[in-house]
């Protein structure tokens, strides 16, 4: 699978962003923006999440804490004044980074745990997000929330700058997912996927590369949640730390495929319509929760490995013919995913 | 000084309560290596099914326990059953968290839309009963349901330490493949297993609703306690979620008391965090898979 790159590899990428950016220049209309801007935001935090839950094998529950944090920098900077629209924007790489180096020491506190336990210290972090979020009312407003100041755009071109903003977002996880996969970061995380304490004892240095992905997943997904803010201009701890933001990207990246380029993009791609139309259908009413929980229940129990690796599977199984078959299970990505449980079972 | 006595035995009869729910969340993680993520939401479930019965028919909250310990039984069983038992048998660890996540969303979904989100709770008419011990303000629900609590935890154990069944429990949690080995039925092992401690929800939901408003989100913070708690007292160990849930009960209560209510559920994840710094295992820890 570590191909570098290849010129199908670019050309899907490249039919992919064209056809993003084209969408609103052939004059897409509002909902279809809105609906994709959350599509797109979705992808690029699952592809953030994939980072750390993928690739290194961590599932971290708390990763919309630091969504949460990015959305509230974005709030408290930009209150009164967005200096003519664009310079939040600027502003989010800084975000980024400054959450990215905050999640560091988090990380290390909670990657000294694995699997299950580790599920649970990030699920706290969560709390603990939204605890603070709620009561430290003089910088985050608490249940009343704050709000941003509305950027000068033209009716017209209203969501456009961020719709680019999120596709170039979405861009740069990308980016960072493929370098990942090409690079010895890559490689090393695929160690602690599946062994880490192998692949500790051969020399791997399990700790940096895990604290980098999750440093830099997490600086992503707060440049996601700073985009977000901006966007629907209100901010309550309820929707900035919201449980059901995790388990998306969480979703998103089971539904596609983990520890793939495209599995998270994928993922977000199909469930996001999914939810809007569950919402559109069964109105304000809780059911849209039960909707949810059952679509969950019918991928962890018929696709418990993602459509990606599935088919490649399929395809690779049928290209081999039959007797190769039960070699190609032990190929990658499937492989990751085949070694990292034995050592859970285990 | 008054203040924080009363903040203590508060704190010892709501940790009680919480001992139960735990009990049933780490029992299930012996057993399957499942981290039930419904635990809480089974919980509110078990309020709801009270405030039902309480409602309309007119039964006790405490005695109602006798009808919702069954039906939250056979809910597990039939979780268990129909979605946890099919997961490919690779990958139970991510994948049962995030099943049990969604029958916890399920849950959530099915009483707002049956009860709505407004908060309720379960007023019986001995609700403000209280009696006073050397001057010490103790409340006959919060009496009752410690009461209630520990006689659960007492038929768990003996369940557990008495019975064939608690036998192959038992046998299972130490080493599966031996268990199996010697005859015992994996299968049947987890779903009544996964039955007992959704059951232990039923009771610990009676007495929550009495003491506390809810409503079907309610789950979220009832999780983030019990998750705190069973990792304190080392993933599996139901002797050491008990002292855990005392111990956490006690500690938010006091902070409650002492500066905020606000503070008292975050005082759980900073001790939560700093054991994890010092003692990853938990503090009564046997070693578990997944900590290190």
């Amino acid at each position: 699978m570590r191909a570098g790159i290849t010129r199908v590899g670019l050309l899907r990428a490249g039919v992919f962003f064209a056809l993003l950016i084209a969408i609103p220049l052939v004059g897409a209309p509002g909902w279809i923006l809105n609906t994709l801007i959350f599509t797109i935001m979705y992808a690029g935090l699952a592809s953030s999440w994939n980072l750390v839950g993928g690739y290194a094998g961590y599932p971290s529950l708390g990763h919309v804490a630091f969504f949460g944090i990015g959305a509230y920098a974005i709030g408290i900077l930009f209150s009164k004044d967005v200096h003519g629209g664009y310079v939040p924007f600027l502003v989010l790489p800084l975000i980024g980074l400054a959450v990215g180096l905050l999640a560091v020491p988090i990380g290390w506190v909670s990657m000294r745990t694995r699997a299950d336990v580790f599920a649970i210290v990030t699920i706290t972090i969560l709390f603990i997000a939204q605890t603070l979020a709620f009561n430290l009312k003089s910088v985050t407003g608490g249940a009343q929330g704050s709000s941003v100041a509305p950027p000068p755009f033209g009716v017209d071109t209203f969501d456009w700058p961020f719709y680019f903003a999120m596709v170039i977002l979405l861009a740069i996880a990308m980016g960072i997912s493929f370098y990942f996969r090409n690079s010895k970061i890559g490689l090393s995380l695929a160690t602690v996927r599946a062994d880490e304490d192998k692949a500790h004892g051969v020399g791997v240095r399990v700790t940096a590369v895990k604290l980098i992905s999750f440093g830099v997943s997490a600086g992503l997904v707060a440049m996601a949640g700073g985009i977000w803010a901006y966007y629907v201009g209100f901010i309550y701890p309820q929707f900035a730390v919201d449980p059901l933001i995790t388990i998306g990207m969480v979703l998103m990246t089971f539904l596609g495929g983990r520890a793939t380029l495209w599995g998270p993009v994928l993922g977000a791609f199909i469930l996001i319509p999914a939810q809007e139309y569950f919402a559109q259908a069964f109105g304000a009413s809780q059911l849209y929760l039960v909707a949810y929980a059952a679509v969950f229940l019918v991928i962890m129990l018929f696709l418990p490995r993602g459509i990606l690796p599935t088919i490649t599977q399929r395809l690779r199984s049928r290209r081999a013919g039959l007797a190769a078959d039960a070699a190609s299970t032990v190929q990658a990505p499937a492989a990751g995913t085949t070694a990292r449980n034995e050592r859970i079972t285990r | 000084m008054h203040a924080l006595i009363q903040a203590i035995i508060l704190g010892i009869l709501t940790g009680g309560v919480y001992a139960l729910m735990a009990s049933g969340q780490t029992l299930i993680f012996g057993i399957m290596k499942v981290v039930n993520l419904a635990q809480g939401a089974l919980v509110v479930l078990g309020a709801y099914l009270t405030y039902t019965l309480f409602t309309q028919l007119g039964i006790d909250p405490f005695l109602s326990v006798l009808i919702t310990t069954p039906l939250l039984f056979l809910v597990g069983v039939a979780v268990q059953w129909a979605l946890l038992r099919p997961l490919h048998s690779d990958d139970v660890g991510q994948l049962s968290l995030l099943v049990t996540f969604a029958v916890a969303l399920g849950v959530e979904g099915v009483l707002s839309f049956a009860y709505g989100t407004t908060l309720t709770n379960i007023q019986p008419s001995y609700a403000n009963t209280s009696w006073t011990i050397l001057g010490y303000q103790v409340s006959l629900v919060r009496f009752v349901a410690f009461v209630l609590s520990l006689v659960m935890l007492g038929l768990l154990y003996l369940i557990l330490q008495r019975t064939k069944f608690g036998r192959s429990v038992r046998a299972t949690v130490q080493n599966p493949m031996s268990a199996q080995l010697l005859g015992v039925n994996a299968q049947r092992v987890s779903a009544i297993g996964f039955g007992l401690g959704t059951a232990t929800a039923a009771a610990a939901g009676s007495v929550f609703g009495m003491l506390n408003s809810f409503n079907p989100g309610s789950h979220y913070d009832l999780i983030s306690r019990l998750l705190t708690i069973v990792v304190l007292g080392g993933l599996g160990s139901i002797g050491g979620s008990v002292i855990a849930a005392l111990v956490m009960g006690v500690a938010s209560s006091v902070v409650s008391a002492l500066a905020s209510p606000i503070w008292s559920d975050f005082s759980f994840f900073i001790v939560l965090l700093l054991v994890l710094l010092l003692r990853p295992r938990g503090l009564f820890g046997a070693r578990t898979r997944g900590a290190l």
